[in-house]
């Protein structure tokens, strides 16, 4: 069994077992975006305007809040040593743990982002067009988390410092995502803002394994 | 029994280490020949733990050199760490996973097959535990498991950092039969320990022979010196 | 020449004497430049003489950016070459250029409400300079948020080069989105042709705050190596703290110089 396969299993045992974990992160996921109409009213007209736009801010902020899965535990029980010390290089462990995040954090935010979409009254083709842009966006989310988690590891208040470090760099996916299913509701191009979202993450893929690799050594020292 | 049993072995070479702003140690030598056993002593915060971090390149050395069967670590430190076990103060261990489970999740971290999982279980006496959960296990298990680690998956330079801490005597028994089996192979391990283990022909280091005059110690920080 | 300028005592050497001509030559340029944007420059026939924070608020932009950029080289330095000082001139530039960021916002929010009525305009660069603003915080936050302050400024380090690369991905997606939802930009620098009337002045300002920040640069490294240096002094000192020696002593025990 190769490590990264010996990884990958293992993360999602974890998360499979500590099943609360994921639930945690959707359920916060569905009560952030249902508190918007208790804020600002339930006219559907103005629903569906703001609607791609919470249902992304309240994607990141689920993200951010699932961060702290990533390596914190690993790094309290000394699972961090065996990883630099594995058959595979520190960044392909990044890798593994970063797409069981994605599997056991993006993946459900997806599949349950058309149900959302019916709260804000989005109509059929513009909740396919935000599941696809979450689908496109969340890898970013869980790379560049990850890229956060890894340089708050033995920081004071972790939670809170890599939110506020990751924030400013989700902003482009935020606005492409979101501005996918506002273009199209508007009757515009979409194309440009799915493939954007997409280069952003094909983009994060080998880079964003390096600054967190980087990260972790330094958590090691 | 090793794949690539330890020729020359490990040599260290005016080791220096530096946490945080301090200098822990400094013009550190010593050589751990194929079948030798180093015991690192020292009293509490002498570097004994960082000690073993850099010599499994968890740390780099704020100065000297590493070589590993002649062939120098720095240039190519990933066939290096495929060559060692390091266990530390703490055991790694997830709860929620099986005792099988976790040892077979190391082996495979570490590219090696299943095929030694049960027979390290056994070498510690957690083969009826086999299918327990983690967290079902006292302090003592805990140790063993991470202990079984070192037979599960064979390298041939090993680094304990008190490894018998929480053992029992049997505990404590089943490892120095191990390590005198991995030595005996033609394997090494260096361990840092305030116990005194029954190793035969073992070489001490004391780590406050090496530790930093004051001057050292002031001078330790580079930034400082104008 | 990196390594022939890392040794902290060339360093202060050198950076000294220049800090006296330096202070006086930023607060004649500031000085001159102030007197040019108020006294000298002609009034902008739409926004009449609310333009003149323009030649506050946009050399104030340059700079923030620029002193992100400037962050991102010593960053890079620190971490390839391990060059011990490029760790403090990075450390040392944060709150720099965050200051510079927070006056081009408030300097920008004073602009445009004479124009629009409201004391925030989301246009695409103010928006941009908004986030910018948090990447600040968010280094400035790192950095101090460690017990080992070694630990802080390297993580910081690898944050600012990931902030790099995002910043232009951020800056194009915010244009991006003010183009979605605002059709019409709003505050550009001095418009489409900037005359020259309007160019000098902001040439002096931005040179004057140039030269305040090598100067409060210069003043704060300097700061912090004599920091470090007490803070070495205090650990080494004999045991006159009751046998607490250096050996003994907790590893990163702060002196209330701090």
């Amino acid at each position: 069994m190769g490590p990264y396969r010996a990884l990958l299993r293992r993360e999602l045992l974890l998360a499979f077992r500590q099943g609360g974990e994921i639930g945690l992160a959707l359920g916060f996921f569905v009560l952030a975006v249902v508190l918007f109409p208790l804020g600002v009213g339930p006219e559907p007209e103005m629903l569906r305007r703001i609607g791609a736009g919470i249902i992304w801010v309240a994607a990141l902020l689920a993200a951010v809040l699932s961060l702290d899965r990533l390596f914190a535990a690993d790094y309290a029980d000394g699972g961090l040593d065996l990883l630099a010390l594995s058959a595979m290089p520190l960044e392909g462990a990044v890798i593994a743990k970063c797409a069981a995040h994605w599997l056991t954090t993006g993946l459900p935010v997806v599949a349950i982002s058309p149900f959302l979409g019916i709260l804000v009254d989005l109509d059929r083709a513009s909740i396919g067009r935000l599941a696809l842009g979450l689908l496109l966006g969340t890898p970013a989310l869980s790379l560049l988390g990850a890229i956060a988690a890894a340089l708050t590891l033995g920081a004071r208040r972790p939670g809170v410092l890599s939110s506020l470090i990751v924030l400013p760099l989700y902003v482009p996916v935020l606005i492409f995502g979101a501005g996918a299913v506002d273009m199209g509701i508007a009757g515009g191009g979409v194309r440009a803002h799915l493939l954007l979202l997409g280069a952003i993450s094909l983009a994060a893929l080998p880079l964003a394994p390096l600054a967190a690799a980087a990260a972790l050594r330094q958590a090691l020292d | 029994m090793t794949g690539d049993a330890a020729g020359d072995g490990l040599v260290a070479d005016g080791l220096a280490c530096r946490r945080g702003e301090r200098l822990i140690f400094s013009g550190l030598d010593f050589a751990l020949p194929a079948g030798g056993a180093l015991l690192l002593t020292g009293a509490n915060g002498s570097g004994k733990s960082s000690l073993l971090r850099l010599l499994a390149t968890l740390l780099a050395p704020a100065a000297g050199a590493l070589a590993w069967n002649g062939a120098s670590v720095a240039p190519d430190p990933s066939r290096y760490r495929a060559s060692l076990h390091h266990l530390g103060h703490l055991d790694a261990i997830k709860p929620a996973l099986g005792v099988r489970e976790t040892l077979a999740s190391w082996a495979g971290l570490r590219g090696a097959s299943t095929a030694r999982v049960d027979g390290a279980l056994a070498a510690f006496a957690l083969d009826a535990l086999a299918d327990w959960p983690c967290r079902w296990l006292s302090a003592g298990q805990r140790r063993r498991l991470a202990l079984a680690r070192l037979l599960a998956a064979p390298a041939p330079l090993w680094l304990l950092d008190e490894p018998t801490a929480a053992l029992d005597s049997d505990g404590e028994r089943r490892l120095v039969a191990a390590i005198e089996a991995h030595r005996a192979a033609g394997g090494c391990v260096a361990i840092a320990t305030h116990q005194v283990l029954p190793l035969a022909g073992a070489h001490t280091l004391s780590l406050e022979d090496f530790a930093p005059t004051a001057h050292e110690r002031a001078a330790g920080d580079p930034l400082t010196e104008f | 020449m990196l390594t022939y300028l890392a040794n902290p005592a060339r360093f202060m050497r050198w950076s000294g004497p220049p800090l006296v001509p330096l202070a006086v030559a930023t607060a004649l340029t500031l000085a001159a430049g102030l007197y040019l944007a108020l006294a000298v420059a002609p009034p902008d026939y739409q926004q009449g003489e609310s333009v003149r924070i323009m030649f506050v608020h946009v050399p104030a932009a340059i700079m923030a950016e620029g002193v992100y950029y400037v962050i991102a080289a010593a960053s890079f330095v620190a971490l390839v070459w391990r060059h011990p000082l490029a760790e403090i001139a990075a450390q040392a530039a944060a709150p720099l250029g965050a200051a510079f960021t927070l006056v081009c916002l408030v300097t920008g929010s004073l602009w445009g409400r004479p124009m629009w009525g409201t004391w925030w305009a989301w246009d695409a660069r103010m928006t941009s300079v908004l986030v910018l603003f948090f990447l600040y915080l968010g280094y400035i936050a790192l950095v101090n948020a460690f017990d080992d302050m070694s630990r802080g400024a390297r993580a910081a380090s690898v944050l600012a080069l990931v902030g790099v690369v995002d910043l232009p991905i951020i800056k194009f997606s915010v244009d991006w989105w003010n183009t979605l939802h605002q059709p019409a930009s709003i505050l550009r620098a001095g418009g489409p042709t900037i005359d020259v009337t309007m160019l000098v002045p902001l040439a002096v300002m931005a040179l004057g705050y140039v030269l305040l920040f090598v100067t409060l640069q210069l003043v704060r490294m300097r700061t912090a190596l004599n920091v470090r240096k007490a803070r070495a002094l205090l650990l080494a000192a004999p045991s006159r703290r009751g046998g607490a020696t250096a050996a003994g002593a907790p590893p990163d025990a702060t002196p209330v110089l701090r």
